[in-house]
């Protein structure tokens, strides 16, 4: 019975490859380093695609794997966001502010360098001075850490609160929906102390990097890949163990778990912390691409858009999440970008700007209704696996437990 | 013979409803005890307040040779100390094989630390295999356990707490839905487990009460009826006003 | 102005025998010819006054004449007359006294008085008494309304001598309280002045305060040595304390020219940029001038050099605020007025601070009430049946959109919103029902995936409301008889749209209750929410039931978004805003219970008001601590304030 853990694993590798074919596919056909087929922005979009791929696998982990709907998830990866992009534009203004003080005769000193930077990130709120949470913006290495200790932070807070009294099913989505709410409208204020709904801007020019946007895409798309490949890797190595088999039983049957002397808030809250972290992680590498972040980023939808991605790939398996949040988050830009060829009915022009929501949404009831399983049960039909017969019984008595047609023999 | 739990004084009010009523219970190392009464007499619900599920009004739950107080602890401390249960519905993880299910249950440490870095030994793998043999499911160790039949998931279940090598084993109405075959093997199987630790089993039927053999514990409206062998409880006036009469 | 004042009495004598004495304006205004012909602000005060005290009959047409810019001086006699324009080159002229047209003259041959604006104000306030006489009360009210906007010392004594006389007893009221005003404000002698303040202490009228707050306005001030005398001192201030910080004193010092100004850093910079020689300030390199201790020392020595004015250190500071005393005074010279001003100001803002917590509690109050509806709906699908719809916020929206097109095809609001309501309701039980036939029921048992199915019912409805009436807001207008508010005082007051809503949501209430305790739906609901298969064993078909209730739930969804879009702007948005706040509320409240959810909606909407209060400018940050405050509630409550017990709930 003992075998590695790629043996046991072979969608792991099969993955892998993907990615990495992928990877070098994009790179060849990119203006940047290869044969110009593929367009800056189109790297971009397929950068920014890979790391919501990665937030997806970490939502995966906590929907699908341990059955906790968090509707949070979003706001740990536009935290990350949010982390990585004081650095950038505490940098950039910098870099800025030095060359145009420079000019004068007399060399600036320290103090009137960062009164520059205040005046220049925080002039559009009113404000020149540094709130405390931009204490270590100065400092990449500090920075990088608090893009992971921030949400991380929180994830452990909220979770421990939540968890200890023992909300669970749809109070937990609902207040973990609740904790998004708060925080995207705290950090619409103006004294949030990270400019309102101004957001934070310029994130795609990386401070004293000379090359191009055609590269640097570039070298974020392989980033995103790296750290999705290693994201699945490592959540697949847990999902595999016996952390994975402990965290399934939270999900069917929490109770059982608890009575085989399983601290089930810790498991819940060590799942939960860690993927909020891998969440905030995607985030930090997806807002550089993106060039901007702003609460709205944040808002309580985002987060359940994410839960529609891993339910429409099929949750409860890692390539599930990935094929789905791939899949809905590029149809989506191809059906709002405009993209889209219209449908005209005579009477009416189905314009896909306006009705791609609508075909979402209804999509998504359908997915829910009618094929659980998702666009992984296209991976069942492939390998002719079979949903067990159960007469409509779920595989556990919990809100989150697999439901008979989510499962596979 | 040393006590290993006792319960003295305890009572339970839900809503007004007293469902155990000033109870007093005790159990030593290595007994087996049945446990039975009438619909409603509270026998789940002492259960409930032993592992920790639900806390008593009043009361004392001691446990083990260093008394501990089991009300101040969390049911995964409880069944860290050494109390299985088993449901009254069979509870496994259908979604993963019997072996997953036995390797879960394992005497190991419970820390997420040490489970995220376990990977089965040789050791244990035969542990299991052992196991699944006692329990008759050898050739279903790869299988989902949530294709077994109702009978194979209660001796799964009973497969699991013994993999958990408890010292007190709770068992609620293992017997329930089976055929008489497997209710026989289901009786081995708790007998063969009371060598070595102290069982309670909870059960309705008179006929696997008998062949259990043991000390007997009668519940009415949550507090004991009366006690001793199923000869003498059968014989009680009391007993038989509350269980026959009426 | 004590002229005025008797000039007040003359006018009410010569009032009352005007009718008998029918004095004439002309010789009077003949009298002061050469004053009204080339008026000025200086000498046009004693002209005015006996016109106006003249008691003739015609005084007041005279005056209102002359501001208006149309009296002509005859140049052959100097008479004045009012002048018509009849075409461009000639006048009509017309006799005060007499009323008579005395003849056309051209341009030529007259003068128009043209008195500036300040002799104009001049003859505004002794206009006013004549209008606070007019025998129409609705000139009188204008006079004291133009009054109360512009007071002045002038217009105390016209004022006075009107309230005797005044028949209309709410004016009279209403002259007698500008007189104390007036009299506070303007009067010359302090104990009258103090009585009035101890008379108007404890009114919460907003003249009040405006009248006795600039009495107790604070200037900061500075003098070298003692406190001047003959200043109404408020308090005497030490530099270096909180409120004061010795930077403060130093620059008031500074502002007052009585201490040179601080060398800024940008000063500093400048001057040491100007002095540059050879790549060296003050014998320092240029390039080490990047650290403050560098650049003091550079501007130290340009200091010594005698190139720029010495930089002030803490030392000198500080010897320049010891030689000084720092105090407040009052605008107002006269100490008691102060004194029984801030005393009455006290008093007021307490009986202010209790009205206003009054007002916050209304305001609380309907808070809760829109809560409350907007949760109601919830309180029976998700509190009865346990079924989450996420797109309970856009049944609210349909409620609102339905009472906008009503709106559209019966024009009369009135009637409108009696027709919207049960259209809403109509069309909201529908969606319901069919969303609970089509989605819900395949989902019963599954909590999260209702959830999300919900969900995406809901993204479709935003969008398709877009997709049909636009993005942006329409209008749901109230009936007239919904405008306006309840007025209590000048500062509690409740609008009556959210009386209604009030109401409405206590209607919600007993609604709900009756349907729930005592018809057989709400039997049903309960029998099947709690045991399905037993009450379908019990002749009770639950598929029908649930389909009932669910569009029930819904149906009032609706109705309250015909409520809330009176208030709210309806866009496709409209639902987003309610949606997590209801399920807060539900689950604050306590789930299954609707007392629960009343309370929870009470819960939200006071601690919502009062962090408002605490932090009245942030919104945004009320909704976060708010949310914040519930996530930490639900760690001590977790089944809500009213807690159903039992094992349906837990096992
Ligand atoms: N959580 C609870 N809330 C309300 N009543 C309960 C709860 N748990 C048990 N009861 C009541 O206590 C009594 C004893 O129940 P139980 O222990 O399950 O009886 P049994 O002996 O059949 O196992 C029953 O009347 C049951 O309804
Ligand atoms: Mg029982």
């Amino acid at each position: 019975m003992q075998r590695s853990f790629i043996a046991k694993n072979p969608s792991v590798l099969i993955f892998l490859a993907c990615l990495a074919l992928f990877t070098l596919i994009v790179t060849v056909l990119s203006e940047g380093f290869g044969v110009g087929v593929v367009s800056t922005s189109f790297v971009k979009t397929l950068g920014k695609t890979l790391c919501l791929c990665l937030v997806a696998v970490a939502m995966d982990l906590i929907w699908g794997f341990t059955g906790i709907l968090s509707l949070g998830h979003f706001a740990f990866f536009g935290l990350g966001g949010y982390m990585i992009g004081m650095w950038l534009m505490y940098e950039r203004t910098r870099l800025i502010v030095v060359e145009s003080l420079s000019q004068t005769e007399i060399p600036p000193t320290k103090s009137e360098i960062i009164d520059g930077i205040g005046n220049q990130i925080f002039g559009v709120v009113g404000s020149s001075d540094f709130p405390l949470i931009w204490a270590f913006s100065d400092s990449l290495f500090l920075q990088l850490a608090m893009v992971v200790l921030v949400p991380g932070l929180l994830a452990l807070v909220f979770g421990w609160l939540a968890f200890r009294s023992r909300v669970t099913g749809v109070y937990l989505s609902i207040l973990t929906q609740a904790m998004t709410l708060a925080l995207a409208l705290y950090l619409f204020q103006n004294d949030s102390g990270l400019r309102g709904n101004n957001g934070l801007s310029g994130l795609q020019n990386l401070p004293g990097v000379a090359a191009s946007q055609d590269e640097v895409s570039l070298w974020f798309l392989w980033a995103s890949a790296l750290a999705l490949g290693l994201g699945y890797l490592l959540a697949a190595w847990v999902v595999s163990g016996k952390l994975g088999s402990v965290i399934l039983g939270i999900r069917d049957n929490e109770a059982r778990v608890r009575f085989l002397g399983y601290s089930v808030e810790t498991y819940k809250l060590v799942v939960f912390t860690f993927t909020a972290c891998i969440a905030a992680i995607a985030g930090a590498l997806y807002y550089p691409q993106a060039g901007i972040i702003n609460p709205a980023e944040i808002a309580p939808i985002a987060s359940i858009y994410l839960a529609v991605w891993v339910a429409i790939g099929g949750r409860g398996r890692l390539y599930g999440a990935v094929i789905g949040a791939a899949f809905v988050s590029l149809l989506s830009t191809w059906f709002t970008g405009g993209q889209a060829p219209d449908i005209p009915l005579g009477f009416y022009t189905i314009k896909w700007v306006d009705w791609w929501l609508v075909l979402l949404g209804l999509s998504f009831v359908a997915v829910t209704l009618f094929t659980p399983k998702g666009m992984g049960g296209l991976v069942d039909l492939l390998t002719q696996r079979k949903s067990p017969n159960r007469h409509g019984a779920n595989l556990g008595p919990d809100d989150g437990a697999l439901r008979e047609q989510e499962a596979s023999q | 013979m040393n006590t290993l739990l006792e319960v003295s004084g305890v009572s339970v009010t839900f809503d007004g409803f007293r469902a155990i009523n000033n109870l007093s219970f005790q159990i030593g190392d290595a007994e087996l005890r049945a446990v039975i009464g009438p619909n409603g007499a509270g026998k789940t619900t002492f259960m409930d307040i032993v592992t920790g599920k639900t806390r008593p009004d009043e009361g004392r739950v001691i446990w083990g040779d260093k008394s501990q107080s089991l009300l101040k602890m969390n049911e995964a401390k409880i069944a860290q100390a050494g109390i299985g249960r088993k449901f009254q519905k069979p509870t496994v993880f259908e979604d993963q094989t019997v072996q997953e299910n036995l390797l879960i249950a394992l005497k190991k440490p419970r820390g997420w630390l040490s489970v995220l870095m376990y990977r089965p030994s040789t050791a244990d793998l035969e542990k299991t295999a052992n196991l699944a043999q006692e329990i008759g499911l050898l050739d279903a160790l790869s299988r989902k356990s949530g294709e077994l039949s109702h009978g194979q998931k209660q001796w799964l279940e009973i497969g699991m707490l013994l993999a958990q090598e408890p010292r007190l084993l709770l068992v609620d109405e293992p017997a329930a839905g089976m055929t008489p075959q497997e209710r026989e093997h289901t009786t081995d199987l708790l007998l063969e487990a009371a060598k070595t630790r102290a069982v309670v089993v909870v059960e309705h039927d008179m006929e696997f009460v008998r062949r259990l053999n043991c000390k007997v514990t009668v519940l009415h409206e949550g507090s004991v009826l009366a006690e001793g062998s199923l000869d003498h409880v059968t014989s009680n006036q009391n007993v038989i006003d509350v269980y026959l009469g009426r | 102005m004590i002229r005025l004042y008797f000039a007040g009495f003359a006018l009410l004598l010569s009032c009352l025998t005007a009718t008998a004495q029918d004095a004439n304006i002309q010789p009077i205004l003949q009298e002061y010819q050469a004053e009204i012909a080339k008026s000025s602000r200086k000498t046009i005060g004693p002209v005015i006054d006996a016109i106006a005290s003249s008691g003739s009959p015609h005084a007041q047409l005279m005056l209102e004449t002359w501001a208006a810019k149309n009296i002509w001086m005859r140049k052959s006699d100097g008479l004045f007359f009012v002048g018509e324009k009849t075409d461009t080159k000639s006048y009509l002229l017309t006799d005060f006294d007499s009323g008579d047209v005395v003849g056309s003259y051209p341009k030529s041959d007259l003068k128009q008085l043209k008195p500036n604006s300040g002799v104009r104000a001049m003859i505004a306030t002794a206009l006013v008494q004549f209008q606070l006489m007019d025998p129409d009360a609705a000139k009188r009210q204008d006079a004291l309304t133009s009054i109360q906007r512009d007071p002045g010392p002038a217009l105390l004594a016209p004022l006075r001598t009107s309230i005797d006389s005044e028949p209309d007893p709410t004016l009279k009221a209403q002259k007698q309280r500008l007189e104390r005003l007036l009299t506070i404000g303007y009067d010359q002698d302090t104990k009258t002045r103090v009585d009035a303040i101890e008379d108007m202490s404890g009114e919460l009228g907003v003249d009040v305060r405006a009248t006795l707050n600039p009495l107790v306005a604070k200037t900061l001030n500075v003098a070298t040595g003692d406190i001047p005398t003959g200043v109404n001192v408020a308090a005497t201030l030490e530099p270096g304390t909180d409120q004061f910080s010795k930077a403060d004193a130093y620059d008031l010092l500074v502002a007052k020219g009585m201490a040179p100004a601080l060398v800024s850093s940008g000063d500093m910079r400048s001057a040491l940029a100007a002095n540059i020689e050879g790549g060296r300030v003050g014998g320092i390199p240029v390039a080490q001038l990047d650290t403050d201790a560098a650049r003091n020392a550079a501007y130290a020595a340009l200091a010594d050099a005698g190139k720029v004015p010495p930089l002030i250190t803490q030392a000198d500071m500080d010897t320049a605020l010891a030689s000084h005393v720092f105090f407040e005074t009052f605008a107002e010279p006269s100490a008691e007025v102060t004194t029984a001003a801030t005393d009455a100001l006290k008093a007021i803002n307490l009986k202010v601070g209790l009205n206003q917590a009054l007002d916050l509690t209304l305001d609380a109050l309907s808070l809760a009430s829109i809560y409350f509806l907007a949760a109601i709906g919830l309180a029976i699908t998700f509190g009865v049946m346990g079924v989450i719809n996420m797109a309970h916020g856009e049944f609210i929206m349909m409620g609102a959109y339905t009472g906008y097109v009503v709106q559209q095809i019966i024009p009369d609001h009135t009637l409108s919103i009696i027709v919207a309501i049960p259209m809403a309701f109509a069309v909201t039980f529908a969606a319901g029902v069919a969303m609970e036939r089509l989605v819900i029921r395949w989902l019963y048992d599954r909590p999260l995936e209702t959830l999300l199915a919900t969900f995406g019912i809901s993204i479709a409805l935003q969008q398709l409301a877009k997709n049909i009436f636009g993005t942006q807001a329409r209008p749901l207008t109230a009936p007239g008889w919904l405008d306006g508010a309840l007025v209590v005082n000048d500062v509690v007051s409740i609008s009556f749209i959210r009386i209604a809503i009030f109401i409405l949501a206590l209607v919600f209430l007993g609604v709900f209750l009756f349907i729930m305790k005592r018809t057989r739906l709400g039997l049903e609901t309960r029998a099947v929410t709690q045991n399905p298969r037993m009450a379908a064993s019990m002749g009770i078909n639950p598929g029908k039931v649930n389909m009932l209730t669910f569009g029930f739930g819904s149906g009032i969804a609706g109705i309250a978004g015909v409520a809330i879009g009176l208030f709210a702007k309806v866009t496709s948005e409209l639902g987003n805003d309610y949606i997590v706040q209801s399920f807060m509320t539900v689950v604050v409240g306590g789930v299954g219970n609707i007392w629960g959810t009343l309370a929870g909606a009470a819960m939200i909407g006071f601690f919502q008001k009062g962090i408002e209060w605490l932090n009245p400018s942030n919104t945004l940050a009320a909704q976060t601590y708010m949310i914040a405050f519930i996530i930490i509630f639900i760690q001590f409550r977790p089944r809500g304030i009213i807690a159903l017990k039992g094992r349906a709930v837990g096992d």
